[in-house]
């Protein structure tokens, strides 16, 4: 989140959109309550389904799956066509006036952007970049008229999103997106504030990252990011999902958004030059100059005593991707179960995942393990991913137990409330929490068994030797109790402290690249500082009544509260609205909440509001950094029951990621009609609450939710036994007929949509029927981010 | 520790008065369901506070739980898909016990202290006096209360007496996470739907109105719905009150019935005068 939950409460229009938060997050569902109860907000909710969300909302609008980016476009220009958009903002805070190399452009009958190869369907990208000055600087033009400047280009490249075009795409009437969209881009006005919240409805596409680029697109033409109440907000799946992006649990990133290091990088100072940006503006602080600080205290925190000037603090012994074009060079989650598969890796430690449940595509996952010659599965129960070598589960894919040979070891793990620990939550608090109860039987938390494991690899590779012992030898293992390493230790280490001194790190720019500092996070800088475990504080006073609790427990990044703040007052360091200020210039200094900006930096001087980047503003126009475009383009999901409208030619999204086994076949509309989604409730939790009677009680059975049309068309009856079958697979599940789902009228034609929870399987309490939704779903990835497209596919359905 | 308690009547060496209710509040659940989201935290809550076995379900069509509440599941959020003037519409209610003022179980119950009225307004069920008749069923215009055939008792909501009594709120209060449940005094409660009504009024929902129905002397539950015109959508009543036959029986015909009973002694009196006991039949000759 840009924002938090509680800042929700200071909102005047939420849109709800690729997420369904009523069902999904009740708890923090409250603060949409609150705003409406209140402050007479207005709740928009924006989904296929009229779900628990669009039973509380002011106004509903239904759309087809997949249509959100032509959703989206369709409001962007609605906001500039109508002059429904912050100009003041739009000219000081983003890129709107920059303007864009000559040799750009959009192909409108085609569906691609400038320097597209139809032969190795890729693209150049050196058009899609700024025009640059002598000193390399991006040209501007402040009126934003030049036909080159973002603000033109956007303009032109949103016309097409006329009213009647979302219509066509989505579904949903003219009528219905106009009284949407007037109320959503009412927030324009400096003393109305506006926010979108959204989840996996979103990141579930082959488009995900261009969606999220869109929403960010129409929150910078309201005005409404870094102010109270606005803000473009993810909410998180998990209690800790946030902690483990931040934490590097992504394959391509270390600890705090670092790039992982490749292994033509093959100098520390090679690979800090490419990471580290040159400012494109004059006026730009560039905060990722200190990469280089960032990353040596990281190799500190790994390497300790052993990490020295001199042997480049340890880099040659970092894990660095492969080349691209080895085979090895991507490890996401679709990537890793292909390697899997093709037979390419030998074992498998599954820590807190069940990907047989949770990824998509489940036949090619059991497949794919059963090439694997071991597995560890740390977990609390017993799930589909530990138990798939049953004969129920490899019948999926026509195998006996007797056809696989992997070895499983089964560890019995704490969950969440047997082991104490910080919890990083949607909006970025890194909260501290004690333990419950202790773990029962042998079960131990999930750092205890990977330190077991370390010490004695360590210790084999100390007596033994061995290929590689370094990086593994050499490890800054410190803790006071190796076996059981403190959580608070490891909280202190993620912050980092000063090796000359031993002093905790303060703020970030305490840390230094010479090696004199040491912190394993340097976006946690400030959780465990001289004030000591910041995660455990709990002071609940809110001097603002703004909701913004400036002493409750650490909020990455030092403690902010509200992210690119510097936006919510106007060029000249004034509030938007007086009534929710957020940070302002006392002539002196920032004040207010944590400024997202240089404290003391005069808003004469100008500088760019979002310090993160090199151009110091927000981008309309994203330079290079995403695959398939520099604005965002509605393409359809790879299995679409229609054509894009907008080109035929070019229908989905040309450079989605897609795998050649006989597990990945993509069906077509004509063998596979209805349009289908997948999804969570609020009864359960992802594949673990099937062992408790409870949420079985409240939600017993897989069931698949259709039209009533549909229903009628095929003679299917409340409750009655259906089965959906996709090209990668079939399941069965009670059908429940509702008036919730409507036909949509797409560019003429009749569309059906259907949809189903994820949260049964083969395991677990009740009646089970190997009802897994992930056995029908297809590993189509997203070309940016790799997530899957578990929403939006195609399915046939018939009466069991 | 004593003194935890506003119900002391005197207390040694202080000579101010004690603390103490001063007035009898009658207490309230608030339910809005414009804001319920049909979490069914509640549900859950209850179920757990109260230590209820969870019950064998099965999805029958809907997100409901249960068709209705049983002997050990008294809190159901219902949910009823709807149109409202062409627009599509979800309608989401907690149903429990009312907790009537003039609470039709009671007045039905013919165990003595089976069913109690507290002066706090919950109307709680003593199982150990209950005989299992069932009358409180046929006696409840909402249709809450639900036989145990096994133990032949008959179980509902208590409006956590247990909880209340020591000052903490509704397990299903506490649970909910949007605020649409509330606990109060019962005036305290109205004024809180008054005012959330108003809001809706001024949102355009003109049938938006506060169920209190005064045929039970109005309930211990005050409910907040947005489509007044439409109570049966929510499953409730439009105009409950005790079922004709249980005021008849308990009141004008109660007393024909302790005449009936009355008269049948006398008569039995007079009989016994008039031709005194029934003479013992002449004893048979043993058989040989």
């Amino acid at each position: 989140m840009t924002n938090g939950w509680n800042d929700i409460a200071n909102a005047d229009v939420i849109l709800a959109m690729g997420g369904n938060p009523a069902e999904n997050h009740p708890v923090g569902f409250r603060w949409v309550m609150e705003a409406k109860r209140n402050r007479n907000a207005k709740l928009i909710s924006v989904d296929p389904r009229f779900h628990r969300t669009a039973a509380v909302s002011d106004v509903y609008v239904p759309l087809r799956v997949g249509s959100d980016i032509a959703f989206l476009g369709g409001l962007i220009h609605y906001s500039l066509s109508k002059k429904r958009y912050n100009e003041e903002y739009v000219r000081h805070y983003t890129n709107a006036p920059l303007l864009i190399r000559e040799g750009y452009s959009f192909n409108e009958a085609d569906g691609v952007f400038s320097g597209w190869n139809a032969e190795t369907k890729s693209y150049d990208k050196s058009s899609w970049n700024y025009e640059l000055d002598g000193q390399g600087y991006a040209k501007i033009d402040e009126k934003m008229e030049h036909p080159r400047s973002v603000f033109q280009l956007m303009k032109h490249h949103y016309s097409r999103y006329t009213p009647e075009m979302v219509s066509k795409i989505c579904g949903c009437s003219v009528a219905e997106f106009e009284k949407a969209a007037e109320l959503i881009t009412s927030t324009y006005t400096p003393d109305r504030a506006g926010t979108i919240m959204y989840a996996l409805g979103w990141t579930h596409h082959s488009f995900s990252v261009q969606l999220i680029h869109a929403a960010a697109m129409l929150q910078l033409l309201l005005g409404n990011i870094g102010i109270a109440g606005g803000g473009l907000n993810a909410l998180r799946g998990h209690a800790n999902i946030q902690g483990g992006t931040d934490c590097g649990v992504a394959y391509h990133n270390v600890a705090g958004y670092i790039a992982m290091p490749k292994s033509d990088q093959t100098s520390l100072k090679q690979f800090l030059t490419a990471v580290t940006p040159k400012p494109l503006r004059p006026n730009s602080m560039n905060f990722w100059s200190n990469t280089d600080r960032f990353f040596v205290s990281q190799l500190k925190a790994y390497y300790g005593k052993t990490a020295t000037a001199a042997n480049e603090f340890g880099y040659q012994w970092h894990p660095k991707i492969p080349q691209a074009g080895t085979g090895y060079e991507n490890w996401s989650w679709g990537f890793l179960f292909d390697a899997m598969y093709a037979g390419k890796m030998e074992g498998f430690l599954n820590f807190g995942m069940n990907p047989v449940s949770n990824g998509p595509n489940s036949k090619k996952a059991i497949a794919a393990l059963s090439q694997l010659k071991w597995m560890v599965v740390a977990e609390n129960f017993d799930q589909e991913t530990s138990s798939f070598f049953k004969p129920e589960i490899l019948a999926t894919i026509d195998k006996k137990p007797a056809d696989v040979q992997t070895e499983v070891f089964l560890l019995p793990a704490a969950n969440f409330a047997e082991k104490d620990g910080t919890f990083t939550n949607s909006s970025r608090w890194i909260q501290w929490k004690w333990k419950a109860v202790d773990p029962p039987g042998l079960a131990k938390p999930d750092h205890e068994i990977i330190a077991r494991l370390f010490l004695r690899i360590r210790e084999l590779y100390q007596k033994d030797g061995g290929k590689f012992p370094d990086p593994i030898v050499n490890l800054n293992w410190w803790y006071s109790n190796p076996v059981e390493p403190s959580l608070d230790e490891v909280c202190k280490e993620i912050n980092g402290w000063d090796l000359t001194t031993g002093n905790q790190l303060e703020k970030f720019l305490d840390c230094k690249a010479d090696g004199t500092t040491l912190s394993g996070n340097w976006l946690y800088i400030g959780m465990y500082t001289g004030a000591g475990n910041l995660t455990q504080r709990r002071v609940n006073t809110d001097p603002t009544g703004l909701g913004r609790y400036p002493n409750w427990s650490f909020n990455w990044p030092a403690n902010r509260r509200i992210m690119y703040n510097r936006c919510s007052a106007d060029s000249k360091g004034k509030p938007w609205d007086a009534k929710r200020p957020t940070i302002a210039w006392n002539g002196e200094k920032w004040t207010g909440d944590v400024p997202d900006y240089k404290p003391d930096s005069a808003p004469e001087q100008g500088m760019g509001p979002f310090i993160m980047l090199p151009e110091g503003v927000a981008r309309f126009f994203v330079p290079g950094q995403f695959v398939e475009g520099p604005f965002s383009e509605h393409y359809e999901p790879a299995e679409s029951a229609v054509v894009n409208p907008l080109h035929p030619k070019t229908s989905s999204n040309p450079l989605v990621r897609r795998f050649s086994t006989p597990h990945d076949k993509l069906g077509e509309a004509k063998d596979y009609p209805i349009v289908c989604t997948t999804y969570r409730l609020t009864e359960h939790f992802h594949y673990w609450t099937k062992n408790n009677p409870y949420n079985m009680e409240i939600q017993p059975e897989f069931f698949i939710e259709i039209p009533e049309e549909l229903a009628k068309d095929k003679g299917i009856a409340n409750a009655q036994m259906v089965r959906i079958t996709s090209a990668r697979g079939s399941i069965e599940g009670k059908a429940m007929v509702t008036k919730r789902i409507k036909p949509l009228d797409i560019n003429g034609q009749r569309v059906y949509q259907i949809g189903f929870p994820i949260h049964w399987g083969f395991l677990g309490r009740g009646s089970q029927k190997g009802s897994l939704a992930n056995l029908v779903t297809p590993t189509i990835l997203d070309p940016n981010s790799f997530a899957p497209e578990y929403k939006g596919f195609l399915v046939r359905l018939e009466k069991v | 520790m004593a003194g935890s308690t506003l119900e002391l009547k005197r207390i040694s060496a202080v000579s101010t008065a004690p603390p103490g209710v001063r007035e009898t509040t009658v207490v309230s659940k608030y339910i809005d369901t414009t804001s319920c989201i049909g979490c069914k935290a509640c549900e859950v809550a209850c179920q757990q506070w109260n230590d209820l076995p969870p019950e064998v379900t099965v999805q029958f069509g809907t997100y409901q739980t249960l068709p209705d509440m049983t002997p050990s599941f008294w809190n159901l959020i219902r949910f009823e898909e709807t149109e409202v003037d062409g627009a599509q519409a979800w309608l989401m209610r907690k149903d429990q016990c009312m907790h009537c003022a003039d609470p039709g179980c009671l007045a039905a119950c013919p165990a003595p202290s089976a069913i109690v009225q507290y002066v706090n307004g919950i109307v709680d069920f003593n199982q150990e006096h209950c005989i299992g008749c069932g009358y409180c069923m046929t006696g409840c215009p909402f249709n809450v209360p639900k036989l145990n055939k096994t133990t032949s008792k008959v179980y509902k909501c208590t409006l956590c007496v247990d909880r209340v009594s020591v000052g903490l709120e509704p397990a299903c209060i506490k649970a909910c996470p949007t605020g649409c449940l509330q606990f109060g005094s019962k005036p305290q409660m109205l004024h809180l739907a008054e005012q959330r009504v108003a809001r809706l009024k001024e949102n355009g929902f003109a049938n938006a109105m506060v169920y209190d129905p005064p045929g039970v002397g109005g309930t211990g539950v005050v409910t907040v719905v947005a489509h007044g015109d439409r109570l049966a959508s929510y499953g409730l009543p439009r105009d409950p009150s005790i079922p004709l036959a249980v005021t008849l029986w308990k009141k004008p015909l109660k007393w024909l019935g302790n005449l009936g009973m009355i008269a049948g002694v006398v008569v039995a009196g007079l009989h016994y005068l008039k031709f005194g006991s029934k003479p013992e039949p002449e004893a048979k000759e043993p058989e040989k």
